[in-house]
């Protein structure tokens, strides 16, 4: 019986697969997700969709906040870039879905590299500001540059298609937001343990020493923010051609705080982490729109206090996570995991 | 272009500036003193905005006592947010600081919407509706009466902060708080005394916009705006605060007038963060803004 943590080298500890446990709750957890679609009904596809779409997103922004430690407020510019990119490449040069996605994601990296320029000078506070005029001025463009964007009447995409198949359902889309987040996941799990990703976790605890160990600060700060915004950019393309519409509505401040919010309650520098935040952050609006639909039989009415209401359970998750469990979601996971590891034996 | 035309927008830059000067005296105010960039300032003042308008309309109250409510309401918000909210997070990494504000903004607005629901509503009348004439410009009575506002709430700020005992506490915290803490000063009373008056600020500020151009819930993207005028100035840097609120009030109207025109509107909203974009490019720290220098 395991009672305790031992690792006989640095290997060892770098698996991302720990134990045979971790391979086969994984294996099962797998096997969940493709027979899912077969189970399930319209709406909850969608939601796990929209997860999915959540998901990319939010570990894109963790690599860039989370484990580079530069605050980004305006993540759903990225999206946007990416999901206007992909929009027109497909509509105007009708280039494929397949293809229009790594490009949307490359337009979207490029766009997420000027605006980190800045956080070669500044950081904290500053950075955040500047993160911030961004999302506002991207905004601006999305409505304002119509001859491409073709402003708030949006672009109309088709649905992407193999050969003669269409992926036009829920189900059909399941399997590409599938395939996308585990790539997703699986790319960023092994960039924070690679050269990369230690060099970000360096930059984030204290630059001027990683500079001093060698660490080019020029070029890891803006590969955080190309990779962060080429997730962001992939999430925003899968998520429109899901959605069949782009809009400037779909990109507004509040996205930026949603996926903070997710970072922030799923767990700052870890990418299971994100995807809990994802899940989480997801589902409360769900079971909030069940819960106001059992209201409105007792207390008509009830349901315009839905969006609002959202508001304010998302700030008040991300005030109390931060005060009460700073690093999230991640960390009970872990220590449900630790006690039933060493149960019964915890001492 | 005509040139009185010209005169007529910078003047109302200037005045549209003084408001901004004292939303970014709020911000600056705890800044300094804590430390913190209070990202939930637009919704102090919508909040401000709003009890003064219900004190207004549904109590009935003259101008002045509804004025007095609001701002008793905004010294007792300051109070209570500093113990419950940001106490907890001292020694917290600058994100947390920043997300506990954003998320307090969220609450503030979320519970805005449930009670005043998001619908445009006109202030009432409370200055004279007359337009006030300059002889070379003539501004909007509500323009010309916010700027009279701003700027006695902003000299008056001034006055407290550098003659007042309190202001004197306040300033050394801001110098350096251990220092502060070892001569006397309650650094916790200075901080939630900082969060109050930030919070005095955006609430005038909210009352002042809301009645130029009405009141709803999103009217507070405007404190987002004002980031912009706290960069420009330095974001520890009153004199900065005041001095960028005029330049981004008029580079404001100046976008409004000649760059509107060219891309069909919405220039005016999107200008103060060109500004930010630039300034933070070619000189981070602001006009007046402490340097912080840091070579490898």
């Amino acid at each position: 019986m395991r009672c305790g943590d031992y690792k006989e080298n640095y290997i060892k500890d770098e698996e991302i697969f720990q134990s045979r446990f971790v391979k086969f709750w994984l294996a099962l957890f797998f096997i969940f997700l493709i027979v899912f679609p077969f189970i399930a009904n319209a709406h909850m596809l969608y939601v796990s969709n929209i997860i999915g779409f959540a998901v990319i997103g939010a570990v894109g922004l963790n690599l860039l906040t989370g484990f580079t430690g530069q605050i980004s407020l305006g993540h759903a510019a990225f999206v946007g870039v990416g999901a206007y990119a992909s929009a027109i490449l497909i509509t105007r040069l009708g280039i494929s879905f397949w293809l229009s996605i790594p490009l949307a994601g490359l337009v979207s990296a490029l766009a997420g590299m000027i605006i980190g320029i800045p956080s070669l000078r500044v950081k904290g506070l500053y950075l955040c500001i500047a993160t911030l005029a961004a999302q506002f001025i991207f905004g601006f463009i999305f409505v304002h540059w119509e001859s491409m964007t073709k402003g708030i009447t949006g672009i109309h995409i088709p649905p992407p298609q193999i050969g003669g198949f269409q992926f036009s359902t829920e189900k059909d889309f399941y399997w590409i937001t599938l395939v996308f987040v585990v790539l997703g996941v699986g790319y960023a799990r092994n960039l924070v343990r690679s050269k990369m990703g230690r060099a970000f976790v360096a930059i984030r605890d204290r630059d001027l020493a990683a500079e001093i160990i060698g660490i080019n600060l020029f070029r890891y700060k803006l590969s955080a923010f190309a990779i962060s915004s080429f997730y962001a950019g992939v999430s925003g393309a899968l998520w429109v051609s899901f959605l069949k519409v782009v809009t400037p509505d779909h990109f507004p401040f509040t996205l930026c705080i949603q996926y903070l919010a997710m970072v922030i309650v799923g767990g700052l520098g870890s990418v299971i982490g994100s995807i809990f935040g994802a899940i989480f952050m997801t589902l409360i609006p769900e079971v909030l729109n069940v819960m106001a639909e059992n209201a409105k039989n007792y207390m008509p009415g009830m349901e315009h206090l839905l969006i609002p209401f959202k508001d304010v359970v998302f700030g008040f998750l991300i005030v109390s996570f931060l005060i009460f469990e700073p690093r999230g979601l991640a960390e009970i996971w872990n220590r449900i995991k630790k006690f039933f590891t060493l149960w019964p034996f915890s001492y | 272009m005509d040139f009185s035309i010209l005169i007529q927008v910078i003047v109302a830059g200037l005045a549209t500036g003084g408001v901004y000067g004292l939303i970014a005296l709020g911000f600056v105010l705890i800044y300094k003193a804590t430390s913190v960039l209070n990202l939930a300032m637009g919704e102090f003042m919508t909040l401000g905005a709003f009890i003064c308008f219900t004190a207004l309309t549904i109590v009935h109250v003259p101008f002045w006592i509804a004025f007095a409510i609001t701002v008793i309401f905004a010294i007792l918000l300051g109070i209570a947010i500093e113990p419950l909210i940001l106490r907890p997070l001292i020694g917290e990494p600058i994100i947390s600081v920043i997300m506990v504000t954003i998320g307090l903004g969220a609450i503030l607005r979320g519970l805005m919407y449930m009670i005043w629901n998001p619908t445009y509503r006109a202030f009432p009348q409370i200055f004279p509706p007359k337009p006030f004439n300059l002889g070379f410009a003539v501004v909007p009575s509500g323009l010309f009466w916010g700027f009279v506002f701003a700027v006695i709430t902003t000299v008056l700020f001034i006055f407290i902060f550098k003659f007042s005992r309190t202001g004197v506490a306040m300033r050394a915290t801001a110098n350096d708080q251990q220092a502060a803490l070892s001569m006397g000063v309650s650094v916790k009373k200075v901080f939630a005394l900082s969060w109050s008056f930030g919070a005095i600020a955006a609430v005038i500020g909210g009352i002042v916009i809301g009645n130029i151009s009405g009141i709803n819930i999103y009217m507070g993207d405007v404190g987002l705006a004002v980031l912009s005028v706290i960069i420009l100035g330095g974001l520890d840097s009153i004199g900065g605060a005041i001095l960028g609120g005029f330049i981004v009030g008029i580079l404001q109207n100046l976008a409004g007038l000649y760059i509107d025109p060219l891309v069909g509107g919405g220039a005016k909203d999107v200008a103060p963060f060109f500004i930010v974009l630039i300034i933070l490019m070619i000189r981070p720290y602001g006009l007046f803004g402490k340097v912080i220098i840091e070579r490898v």
